[in-house]
């Protein structure tokens, strides 16, 4: 294939084309990941945790140490390596699933003692793997297989705000902020921001970042964007929420 | 408001769809769960079905929290009932393990995947043990374990019987391929079996007033003493002992004169019936033992059919997990007994078949 | 019929396989019929080959999946290679003859390799999205598992409400049905 130019360097060309479906948004948002894996030059000391989730499909994506976990477990297991190995830079990559619901106790836990990793989470409103089930971030009215005659909020609450959560209960010198697949250059620059958040030993360092499912929404590629950029940026705000020891952007 | 199933109907569904429709049938008042293949369509067609009969439904944070929250619905006297697969199951080991100790008559039905880990999403029997055994306890449970579409539905509306009557924790047994496939089975509404279902019954408020005019209910699961802990656990097992054999259940195909026993539980009994019809057709002696209940298992039964086999031959889709169960009740029997194990994957008839010819 | 069948269908997503499976599977249990249908599935089913096990029997059916198919029917190119898996000598193997390049995957112990025109049928004679119902019809002509009569109402029950708005539609999957069973009366 002739596509080669675009790739990042730390991508693994042998494993491309890549296993998600057309469309998806986890792709745009490796991209984004891998360039600044480049930019740093720090393949060789990143380490790479995909949860399960549509992102184990990124076990073979990176060349790039990678650890596929559990459902939910991605955050403590790269939060172990830290502990014992202070040169890696621990990234976690799950879903809004495995991030904010089975493994919310991992997040809520890592950011409030501050450990040194990369939380990164791509929130696309629903379970992509299992088949698009209801999420803690699908959106009021939003009808998945278990919410199929739409999200009802009395009964299960309104869609989760991660990283205003997360800002809400990590230290001063966390690193939090929402970036969009609609707006890669700005997700880049969060993300490295993150990564040196980690890199320099600051703190916890998160970002949401808003996707597309284009599978289980059941979309054209139009409507996929439509509801990435309206409907979902009605609900969660895209921006840096908190920057240690400076101003925000956003 | 209209029953589900009104008499008796032929239908022809997936197993997941058997699944709801059994629960809705029981009477089953709330289902609580997390997402996981292959068993999420018992929560999509429930979450569809069920708001038109009045029952609930609730989707949790994990496994963890679909297991507890389910005693929770118990406890408040209702029929409630989770189901789950593979990594779910061992999350959900910790609130069964609580619902053993507590004697709370949750049901939760099993649709076995790949294992260990998150391995595959397809199929095994490789959560055999850990249904029967899982947890830090002794295995006080019930455990059905399901080889057809119609005995999917009939342990189902059971499961929730044995275990409001008994008050032990439920499990149904099945698979990711039963949970998939579709066939053919009659589903009914119990009533027009004559089939009456156990009533649920609140443990705390239970109307009254604590201390004045009824005792306060005090549910716990903890002990200051080793004594007492005993004492606790040695009721159990005197209850449990007492009841097994009104709850054994177990198929014989062919056992009479059966000089090679295939045993098999679940779907893979489907095979080792089909080879035993294909091997008698030849004039061979084969037979086929399938415990239904898995815990507590058909000790007695299978014990006698060994004995007066030549050969025993486990087949499982696991690697020795039935076998184990099977050797610890066969004790002191001195038949030879053999395995045949496909960790994971599925077994057909003629693979049986070839096996089982090494021992005629 | 006196022994059971068992056909592997295989395809891309968006092909209809499992379609073709369960509604040649509902016909098959509406004539009293013993029939059992599982999809294959994994965590990368999106892009990958979507295969459906069916099995139609006057007995009760054992093991849901089975090794090798008296019947595969591969409608894509990784289709074909990945069923000839569920080759034996007895099996009967099917692929459309639109499909380039696959002359060396083919199963060389069957008995028998079938070039099906079921696209080109589709295309010329009908519509493209009939494609899978013409591969149906070329089935229960190989086999004859099922009626022509009960495929139909099996058709009706699962599209019906498309037929209610456009009847030219039920036309054209009739039409599909009985084309598919002439090709293979031809090409075999
Ligand atoms: C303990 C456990 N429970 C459930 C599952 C099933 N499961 C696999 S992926 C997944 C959810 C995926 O959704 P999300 O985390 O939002 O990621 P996405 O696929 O949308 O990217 C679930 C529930 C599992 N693997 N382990
Ligand atoms: S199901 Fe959704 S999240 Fe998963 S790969 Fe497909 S588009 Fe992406």
């Amino acid at each position: 294939m002739s596509v080669q130019p675009q790739m990042p360097k730390s991508w693994r060309s042998e494993t491309k084309p890549h296993k998600f479906c057309p469309g998806c948004g986890h792709p745009l948002i490796l991209k984004a990941l891998g360039e600044v894996i480049d930019e740093l030059n720090i393949a060789d000391r990143t380490v790479f945790g995909c949860d399960i989730g549509c992102s184990l499909l990124a076990w073979d994506f990176f060349n790039v140490d990678t650890i596929q976990t559990h459902h939910g477990r991605t955050t403590p297991v790269i939060v172990g390596l830290r502990r014992a190995n202070e040169n890696v830079i621990g990234i976690a990559y799950m879903g809004d699933g495995g991030g904010y619901a089975i493994g919310s106790q991992h997040l809520v836990n890592s950011a409030a003692r501050d450990e040194k990793v990369f939380v990164l989470l791509a929130n696309n409103t629903q379970y992509g793997m299992t088949g698009g089930q209801m999420a803690p971030t699908t959106l009021p009215g939003q009808k998945t297989e278990t919410s199929p005659y739409g999200r009802d909020t009395e009964l299960t609450g309104p869609p989760v705000q991660g990283p205003e959560m997360v800002a809400a209960i990590s230290g001063e010198n966390a690193y939090v902020a929402r970036g969009t697949v609609g707006n890669v250059r700005q997700l880049k620059k969060f993300i490295k921001k993150a990564i040196q958040n980690v890199m320099e030993g600051r703190g916890f360092a998160f970002v949401e970042a808003l996707s597309l499912c284009p599978t289980n929404w059941r979309t054209n590629a139009e409507d996929t964007w439509k509801f990435v950029e309206k409907d979902m940026a009605t609900y969660f705000k895209v921006g840096e929420i908190k920057v240690p020891g400076e101003k925000k952007e956003g | 408001m209209t029953k589900p199933i009104e008499g008796e109907k032929k239908v022809f569904m997936t197993g997941n769809e058997v699944v709801a429709w059994a629960a809705l049938a029981a009477g089953a008042e709330i289902m609580y769960g997390y997402p996981i293949t292959p068993q999420n369509e018992i929560m999509h067609y429930w979450t569809r079905m069920a708001p038109k009969y009045g029952r609930k439904f609730l989707q949790t944070e994990d496994e963890i929290s679909a297991g507890f929250t389910c005693t929770g619905g118990v406890l408040a006297g209702k029929r409630a009932f989770t189901a789950t697969a593979g990594p779910g199951n061992t999350l959900m080991q910790e609130p069964m393990s609580m619902a053993e100790m507590m004697r709370i008559p949750t049901v939760l039905i099993v649709c076995q995947r790949g294992g260990p880990s998150t391995a595959t999403v397809i199929y095994s029997q490789q959560e055999t043990t850990m249904t029967c055994y899982g947890g830090n306890g002794e295995g006080f449970r019930i455990v059905y374990s399901t080889a057809t579409h119609q005995e999917l539905f009939d342990y189902t509306i059971k499961a929730f019987n044995t275990a409001w009557k008994y008050r032990f924790p439920t499990f149904v047994l099945g698979d990711g391929y039963q949970s998939k496939m579709r066939e053919s089975l009659s589903i009914y509404d119990p009533e027009a079996r004559n089939i009456e279902m156990v009533r649920a019954e609140p443990y705390v408020v239970k109307g009254g007033v604590p201390g004045e005019n009824r005792d306060p209910a005090h549910l716990r699961n903890t002990y200051n003493m080793e004594e007492e802990l005993y004492e606790v656990i040695m009721d159990h097992a005197r209850e449990y002992e007492k009841i097994a054999p009104e709850i054994i259940e177990y198929e014989e195909y062919e056992c009479d004169d059966a000089d090679v026993l295939l045993v098999a539980h679940g779907v893979v009994s489907r095979a080792a019936k089909g080879a035993v019809k294909e091997l008698r057709q030849d004039g061979k002696k084969v037979g086929h033992f399938k415990p239904v209940t898995l815990r507590p298992f058909p000790e007695k039964e299978l014990l006698e059919r060994a004995k007066a086999a030549k050969q025993v031959i486990v087949i499982e889709s696991a690697y020795g997990q039935l076998d184990k169960l099977v050797k610890s009740h066969l004790y002191g029997c001195s038949t030879p007994i053999a395995q045949y194990f496909r960790p994971g994957e599925g077994i057909t008839i003629e693979e049986v078949v070839q096996e089982t010819k090494k021992y005629l | 019929m006196a022994k059971g069948v068992k056909i592997a269908l295989a395809g891309e997503g968006g092909q209809g396989v499992q379609s073709v499976a369960m509604i040649l599977t509902e016909a098959a249990y509406a004539m009293g019929k013993e029939a059992l249908y599982i999809p294959n599935f994994g965590v990368e089913q999106r892009g990958g080959v979507s295969v459906a096990f069916v099995q139609i029997d006057d007995e009760k059916i054992g093991s849901p999946k089975f090794k090798t198919a008296d019947i595969v029917v591969a409608l894509s190119d990784r289709a074909v290679r990945r069923t000839t898996m569920y080759c034996d000598q007895e099996t009967l193997f099917f692929y459309d003859d639109n499909i380039e390049d696959v002359e060396e995957d083919l199963p060389k112990n069957s008995k028998k390799v079938v070039a099906l025109p079921a696209i080109k049928v589709a295309k010329e004679e009908l519509h493209p999205r009939v494609f899978n119902v013409v591969v149906m019809g070329a089935v229960i002509g190989a086999t004859g598992v099922v009626t022509e009569e009960k495929a139909k109402e099996a058709l009706e029950s699962k599209l019906g409400y498309k037929f209610e708005q456009n009847p030219e539609l039920r036309e054209m999957n009739f039409k599909a049905l009985q084309r598919g069973m002439e090709i293979v009366k031809e090409v075999m």
